[in-house]
């Protein structure tokens, strides 16, 4: 309870340290500018047109519910993938025979490229929410397994000694000693998982939907529609930019303050 | 009455890792009040001893009595929870015993501050406090919970001449008003001389009582010249020179200059 008092405490502030973050994006806005001047419309629309048509696209019901349906996917994969990571994670952590066995099958999993996943799934799943789904959580779970596993496997021994010599309740070492520990390897596996799912989710959804952000980016291909896929991008980016930096940074700030 | 009679008894205790024989047949008696230091070379068995006596360790080989109510741990390398503030590391053991949160933060604080910590150093972090302040919490979180019996395992040697002796202050204040029965592990000869009733010295490979000397004189009236005399004196004792490998010329030369073995 106190750490979401204190960060919405020092939110404002957390805010008003973002300006140098908006400066290299206006930079970077620049930069397509010019990019446009060079190239032209066709290849590369003028900042200013895409968001025109990012402006159009929001008044429309279709897109916003193209983008509920991306979230509702990349939500469910990703909270999927977090709880079964974390859990087989934590587990494969406490006993080594599961963690030297888990390693080559991790190894296998990040290897195999997303695209592959998705072939698999539609001809298991079909087209629709399930191939999406399973992708995301095939892509992002072996991130967030490897940070579990790492937690629980560097559990430090003195620690447990302190907290044994004190007697400590086994909740109490669970929550003071155990979970902190394990959290802080977790969390960030967390937050590469969130940017894992929303990338996968979109190339799914390309591939494998007629909904969704991704299904979308297939049209605006096949009408060569340039500012319409750049206003999806920006769409895409921006609700990644919105998750990460408006939840997941301050969060973690609070819960890392602790850290060097 | 039945805690006028608390003690910690070790008989014929021995223990190995592996095939590697550690200690060999170890007995005192540790009294309600008194004061047994161990002190030997690195690698003799003494943390290992302190462990079993603190029962982190199963004894294997004889027999550890602890009819002490209560005992706390002060660790060499102060084992502060990094992700907990300084108040809720102090509070730890309170927490432990299922005080309230009101009540284990002004114990906490009472005792923080007696330690010389300050009022803004309650809500650092373990990485922003130096290391002897580390120290002092560490102790903090060790005396808060007012234990019958103390173990100690080297809790001064990275410390700094002050802070080591305002600690031992603090100590020897709690041990004279009979509040506090401790047992300790050090390599300094100086440091057992200040505050023990008892030193055993432990010799090496496997490790073994090779000797205990008794001081009778209370801890309060030793100053630091007694220190100094009594110090002087154990490093001119044959089984203090053999189980430290001693130079007898240096002993004799530069005893007090010598004391930390």
């Amino acid at each position: 309870m106190n750490a979401l008092l204190n960060i919405i405490k020092n939110f404002p502030k957390y805010l008003w340290s973002g300006w140098g973050a908006v400066s290299s994006i206006f930079l970077f806005i620049t930069l397509w500018e010019f990019g446009f001047q060079q190239y032209g419309e066709l290849v590369l629309p003028s900042p200013q047109s895409t968001f025109h048509t990012l402006w159009t696209m929001l008044h429309t019901d279709s897109i916003m519910q193209d983008v509920h349906i991306t979230v509702k996917r990349a939500m469910w994969g990703f909270i999927i993938s977090a709880g079964l990571g974390s859990f087989l994670g934590m587990l494969a952590g406490l006993f080594v025979t599961a963690s030297i066995m888990s390693r080559p099958i991790i190894t296998i999993l990040m290897g195999m490229p997303p695209i592959a996943w998705i072939v698999l799934a539609m001809i298991w799943f079909g087209t629709g929410d399930n191939t999406v789904i399973f992708t995301v959580v095939v892509a992002s779970f072996p991130i967030v397994f490897v940070g579990a596993l790492q937690g629980t496997h560097t559990l430090e021994g003195d620690l447990k000694d302190m907290s044994d010599s004190f007697k400590a309740p086994l909740l109490m070492k669970f929550t003071d000693v155990y979970f902190p520990h394990i959290f802080s390897y977790i969390f960030p596996a967390w937050i590469a998982a969130l940017g894992m799912s929303w990338k996968i989710v979109v190339m799914a959804e390309l591939l494998s939907t007629p909904d969704g952000i991704g299904a979308a980016l297939a049209v605006t291909r096949s009408h060569l529609d340039t500012a319409g896929a750049l206003a999806l991008v920006t769409i895409m980016i921006g609700f990644l930019l919105f998750i990460e930096y408006v939840f997941m940074e301050p969060i973690k700030r609070e819960v890392e303050q602790w850290r060097n | 009455m039945a805690e006028l009679d608390a003690e910690l008894h070790v008989q014929h205790l021995s223990h190995s890792f592996g095939p590697h024989e550690i200690l060999r047949d170890i007995s005192f008696n540790l009294k309600e009040g008194h004061v047994i230091s161990v002190v030997g070379p690195s690698g003799g068995g003494k943390t290992t001893l302190l462990h079993l006596c603190a029962g982190f360790l199963d004894v294997e080989e004889g027999k550890v009595t602890n009819t002490f109510n209560k005992h706390a741990f002060a660790f060499q390398e102060t084992r502060l929870l990094p992700w907990q503030t300084t108040l809720d590391n102090i509070a730890f053991g309170l927490k432990a015993q299922g005080m309230r949160k009101q009540q284990r933060y002004h114990l906490a604080t009472e005792i923080a501050l007696r330690f010389g910590l300050e009022k803004k150093d309650l809500s650092k972090f373990p990485k922003d406090l130096s290391g002897g302040m580390r120290q002092r919490v560490s102790f903090a979180r060790a005396l808060v919970i007012e234990p019958q019996l103390l173990f100690l395992d080297e809790p001064f040697s990275a410390l700094d001449i002050g802070l080591k002796q305002e600690l031992q202050q603090i100590l020897i204040q709690l041990i004279s008003d009979g509040r506090l029965t401790v047992f300790f592990i050090t390599h300094d000869l100086m440091e057992a001389v200040r505050l023990s009733d008892q030193i055993i010295v432990l010799d090496v490979d496997p490790g073994r009582v090779a000797h205990t000397f008794t001081i009778e004189k209370p801890q309060q009236e030793r100053d630091d010249a007694y220190v100094y005399a009594e110090t002087a004196k154990l490093l001119a004792n044959p089984v203090i020179i053999k189980t430290f490998e001693l130079s007898i010329a240096s002993s004799r030369n530069k005893p007090d200059k010598g004391a930390a073995a």
